[in-house]
């Protein structure tokens, strides 16, 4: 690998013994951060695509699941207790898994300064890839909609004062077609980002070798058709008057 | 055959650079890749044009030392080939070919397609060695080594450093080059008092290099000359966490 340096570039400073930015200033640390953040967030979207099947259980089933989420704990812990320590967790992990993405995006931006002239042609799986960032955006400006339409019914048609069962018929109604419509783009996104991400995570902590990789490969892809599959049912059952 | 070359001609690292087309004909197809742009360089010369620079040495696919952007692709559409390997005959006759150099932040450009890799071997520098009396090489069974583990070490020994990685990665990220060293010493017997110390030294001298992080793209094992597998991005990312705990 001796190049024929014309010019040679002095050689930085010999490496100080330790971790002199630490673990998280590192880019291989960074990807850990991703990864076990978006772990958290996979889980919290199986327990959330779960719960959301409750819905075909009819009002009752549904409302009484949510109040449960409510009161979880209790009387051991005041309501609410384990809901909000969810939140928080899960703000910390979002919050985290973006830092972690723009600051390695900002230094894979700084690592190629100058472009190809010809498109540089994906010769690997490119396409999902290539939606991670953006697609995340996409993900992360749903979520905010989402909140506000279903959490908070803040642009719900039930508002804040009806049921969750009521504002999840009322908010996916057929006249409300381009609402269900950016929900379904939404968990496409979802569903690319678990394709690669699932994947991603398992190599960046080392565990897809060998034999394993195929493996964990066909895991990523098959569980993020679940979970979307899951996630999508909700609304076109609404949509196609299963669920009213 | 008959070809037009677009191709990246910069004087030197002050110089802005630019795409320059040339007209290359009555080309054999048995001709390598260099070999095509061998006749290119003779005429330039006689014509009293500056040759295009590149890099090569072996131009049998061993040292590492060739490499360019072939029409968008490190090394050329063809698999598991060095740009010296690379043949015409995988070129269609009249076909235009965008030549330019690896192009990342650590590899700057020397003259047109030739980047300074000095970078490379600073992170070899930084932990791609073991420390051991070295002698005469050691008896073949004094040392027993699982036929897997030295399977794997060999396979990552065979990363010529050519930099393909690098240049097709959308990251810039000099992964599987530092994997490939860190496999290849961390699975043998003599690795082992280091490699721990190895695997920290080297990703951090990579990240101070200025290359980019890994986003198991898939890229740069897919243009690897040497087919150097992801395993190896694995295991260094495994060694990394357990040694920076
Ligand atoms: C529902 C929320 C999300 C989940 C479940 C999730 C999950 C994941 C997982 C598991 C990874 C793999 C980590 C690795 O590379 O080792 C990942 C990567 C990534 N995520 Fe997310 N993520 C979510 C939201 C977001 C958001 C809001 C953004 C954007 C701002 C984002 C951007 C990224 C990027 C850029 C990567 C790296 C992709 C790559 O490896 O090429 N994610 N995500
Ligand atoms: S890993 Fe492959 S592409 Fe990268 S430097 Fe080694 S031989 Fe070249
Ligand atoms: S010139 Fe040696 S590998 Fe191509």
């Amino acid at each position: 690998m001796a190049t024929k340096a014309v010019t040679p570039r002095p050689a930085p400073a010999r490496a100080a013994p330790a971790r002199r930015g630490g673990f998280l200033r590192t880019s291989n640390g960074k990807k850990a951060v991703m990864a076990v953040t978006g772990a958290v967030l996979v889980l919290f979207l199986v327990a959330h695509m779960l719960g959301n099947l409750k819905v075909f259980a009819g009002a009752e089933g549904f409302n009484s699941y949510a109040a449960w989420l409510r009161t979880v704990g209790e009387p051991a812990v005041p309501g609410r207790t384990l809901l909000t320590l969810a939140e928080i967790g899960l703000l910390a992990a979002v919050g985290l898994h973006m830092w972690a993405a723009v600051s390695l995006a900002r230094r894979a931006a700084r690592a190629r300064p100058v472009k190809y002239a010809a498109r540089r042609r994906s010769r690997a799986d490119g396409y999902v890839v290539r939606t991670m960032r953006y697609g995340g955006v996409i993900i992360a400006l749903f979520v905010v909609w989402h909140l506000l339409d279903l959490t908070f019914g803040t642009v719900n048609p039930g508002g804040a004062a009806a049921t969750p069962y009521e504002r999840v018929v009322q908010g996916f109604a057929p006249a409300r077609w381009w609402v269900t419509s950016f929900y379904l783009v939404a968990m496409a996104m979802v569903g690319l980002h678990l394709r690669h991400g699932l994947w991603s995570a398992f190599q960046t902590l080392g565990l897809a070798r060998g034999r394993r990789r195929r493996a964990l490969n066909v895991l990523a892809a098959a569980f993020s058709a679940v979970l979307v599959l899951g996630f999508v049912s909700v609304p076109l059952a609404v949509m196609i008057g299963v669920v009213k | 055959m008959n070809l037009t070359l677009k191709v990246w001609r910069q004087n030197g690292p002050a110089d802005g650079g630019r795409m320059v087309t040339y007209k290359v004909e009555d080309v054999s197809p048995d001709m390598s890749f260099l070999e095509m742009l061998d006749v290119l360089n003779e005429r330039l010369t006689l014509e009293g044009d500056d040759p295009v620079a590149f890099d090569h040495d072996c131009r049998e696919g061993i040292c590492g030392m060739c490499g360019m952007v072939i029409n968008g692709v490190a090394h050329g559409e063809q698999r598991a080939t060095t740009t010296c390997q690379l043949h015409m005959r995988h070129f269609e006759d009249g076909a235009t070919i965008t030549i330019e150099p690896w192009r990342a932040a650590p590899f700057p450009v020397v003259k047109d397609l030739v980047v300074d890799r000095g970078s490379f071997d600073r992170i070899i520098q930084a932990g791609g060695f073991i420390s051991v009396p070295a002698g005469s090489a050691p008896d073949a069974h004094s040392m027993p080594v699982k036929k897997e583990d030295a399977d794997d070490a060999f396979d990552a020994a065979t990363c010529i450093g050519c930099g393909a990685c690098v240049a097709a990665c959308p990251n810039g990220s000099a992964s599987l080059f530092t994997a490939a060293k860190i496999t290849h010493l961390g699975l043998l017997p003599q690795g082992q008092p280091e490699r721990d110390s190895r695997v920290v030294a080297m990703v951090e001298q990579m990240d101070l290099e200025g290359f980019g992080g890994c986003t198991n793209t898939g890229e740069c094992t897919a243009v690897c000359p040497k087919g150097i597998p992801l395993d190896a991005i694995a295991q260094m990312n495994a060694d990394y966490l357990k040694a920076a705990r």
